[in-house]
């Protein structure tokens, strides 16, 4: 059985009839799920989507652990502390400023997003720098969707993402000891954050995100370690030259820009040939290492992008 | 200060309630780990809460003598126990390492050895604890007379190694590798001022005549 199946879509499979029309059943539950989102409560609302061809035939990791286990050093740097934290934070309203070279730069908010473009279901590896990956049922829609709408210029390159900076909902932000510099930042190249596979995430496991995933916007890039996916993003700029990202700042001969997930190219202190599945193990035993692929699995789509370019360079 | 130790004949019964009370955090961890309570990756936070543990008794039996010399609290007769206890974390942790976290697949494990500072610091840290475990009998000490005394001082790498061991395996410097940084170095920074501060002591109690 491979790993990862390149999505053939059967024209039977181009948007199914009731699905479309479900989608005006879909916005009128998303609109009461932010309505409701909106008085304050953290918990997520039902997020409807359509199936998608990109789906991974691996076992999703449980809902519990892909929402308790993350990395979001904005509400702490304990992998339980962003599912601890972030209760205070408020998703909603929730605007996004698109701008840079872009011939329509505008401010769009959620709500226009969730209801102008369809949302779909991505079953996608995700792997995680510190070696760890999980399988995540996201739901989101392809970048290209949101360029789109902004007509980048010719001369714009690369794509910046900002995420928030609140530090009275987002603990990590404030205090004595701050890891990171804020707001956090991260990029891709243009034709990167084009790709089909790219998506921004607005949903996991048929709901909206949990704050301490990223809601109520984050970046989806399978081929990439984890730290690329930036979270409740709200800005996204155009530019035409390589933008700066927040790992890379904190130390350049670790985390590259590209951060493509890369067995043959190790961390400078770790290994990234193998990684252990979340959840896989049963209690402590028989959460055996997986071998780790190159693209985390997605070469076929996206090996192209990097023809002729020395990988251990541009890590 | 004579208040605070404990009467020789309950001394022994002590010791061993060290032992077991050490031992505990290492015994529940496990419990936890076999029960799902341990998260979503188990075996990493098994695996380093064994190394915290190891971390801290060699901290605790570095701190006997500063506790000794600055607050004349005198907790020499634990300092073994603690020293043990380290080194039965530290064969734990290692032990996780190879079986449960690398799966015992040893050309992995080697490459990783060879490969990486921070794992060979810690396989030098539990190399250099070997000789102090198997000499922490009274027959080696006799026997060794005072060649013991600078065998043991091994315990100050062994605490810098387990310590960068530690940092070098993490991605960010957040608030709890700094205690740990203060503590170590306040704990090997009094090694370097003791001889000065011991003769200072020495010539308020007893003045050298001229």
């Amino acid at each position: 059985m491979p790993l990862y199946r390149p999505p053939r879509i059967a024209s039977s499979e181009i948007t199914p009839q009731n699905l479309y029309l479900s989608r005006r059943h879909f916005l009128g539950t998303a609109a009461a799920g932010l309505a409701f989102a909106g008085a304050g409560s953290a918990l997520a609302a039902p997020l409807k989507a359509s199936p998608s061809a990109y789906k991974v035939e691996d076992k999703p990791t449980s809902k519990q652990d892909v929402t308790t286990y993350n990395n979001f050093y904005e509400f702490g740097t304990g992998k339980a502390d962003p599912a601890r934290y972030s209760g205070d934070f408020k998703p909603t309203p929730w605007t996004v400023e698109i701008g840079g070279m872009v011939a329509k730069p505008q401010t769009i908010d959620m709500e226009t997003i969730l209801k102008e473009i369809p949302m779909e279901e991505r079953i996608y590896r995700m792997r995680c720098v510190e070696a760890w990956s999980m399988v995540i049922p996201w739901i989101g829609f392809p970048l290209s969707a949101l360029l789109d709408r902004v007509e980048p210029l010719g001369s714009a390159k690369y794509v910046a993402f900002e995420t928030v900076v609140r530090p009275k909902e987002m603990p990590g932000q404030s205090g004595f000891f701050q890891p990171l510099e804020w707001p956090y930042v991260e990029g891709l190249r243009l034709d990167e954050a084009r790709h089909p596979l790219t998506i921004l995430a607005t949903g996991l496991y048929g709901e909206t995100l949990p704050n301490q995933n990223g809601a109520p916007l984050r970046l989806v890039v399978p081929w990439k370690y984890g730290f690329k996916g930036v979270k409740s993003i709200v800005k996204i700029t155009l530019t035409d030259k390589e933008p700066p990202t927040t790992w890379n700042k904190m130390a350049p001969q670790e985390y590259g820009f590209y951060a493509n997930v890369n067995p043959a190219v190790d961390h400078p202190r770790w290994s990234q040939a193998t990684e252990r599945r979340i959840g896989e193990a049963n209690g402590l035993f028989g959460g055996a290492r997986l071998n780790t692929l190159p693209f985390n699995g997605y070469a076929d789509e996206v090996a192209n992008l990097y023809a002729g370019m020395d990988l251990k360079k541009f890590y | 200060m004579a208040a605070l130790s404990i009467p020789p004949r309950f001394r022994a019964h002590s010791v061993w309630a060290l032992y077991a009370i050490g031992l505990l955090p290492g015994l529940y961890a496990f419990y936890l780990g076999i029960n799902g309570g341990l998260g979503a990756d188990p075996v990493r936070e098994f695996e380093h809460r064994l190394g915290f543990w190891a971390l801290r008794f060699l901290c605790l039996g570095l701190a006997v003598t500063p506790l000794r010399d600055l607050f004349g609290v005198n907790l020499i007769a634990y300092r073994r126990a603690l020293g043990l206890l380290a080194f039965y974390y530290v064969l734990a942790h290692f032990t996780v390492y190879l079986t449960l976290d690398r799966g015992l697949i040893l050309s992995s494990i080697l490459g990783d050895i060879l490969k990486r500072p921070y794992i060979m610091l810690g396989m030098a840290g539990l190399l250099m604890l070997i000789p102090l475990a198997l000499t922490s009998n009274r027959w080696s000490i006799r026997k060794l007379g005072p060649r013991w005394n600078q065998l043991h001082k091994l315990a100050y790498p062994i605490l810098l190694a387990g310590l960068l061991h530690y940092i070098l395996s993490i991605k960010s410097i957040t608030l709890e590798p700094v205690i740990y940084i203060v503590i170590v170095v306040a704990l090997l920074g009094y090694r370097l001022a003791r001889p000065r501060l011991m003769d200072w002591k020495r010539g308020r109690r007893a003045p050298v005549a001229r």
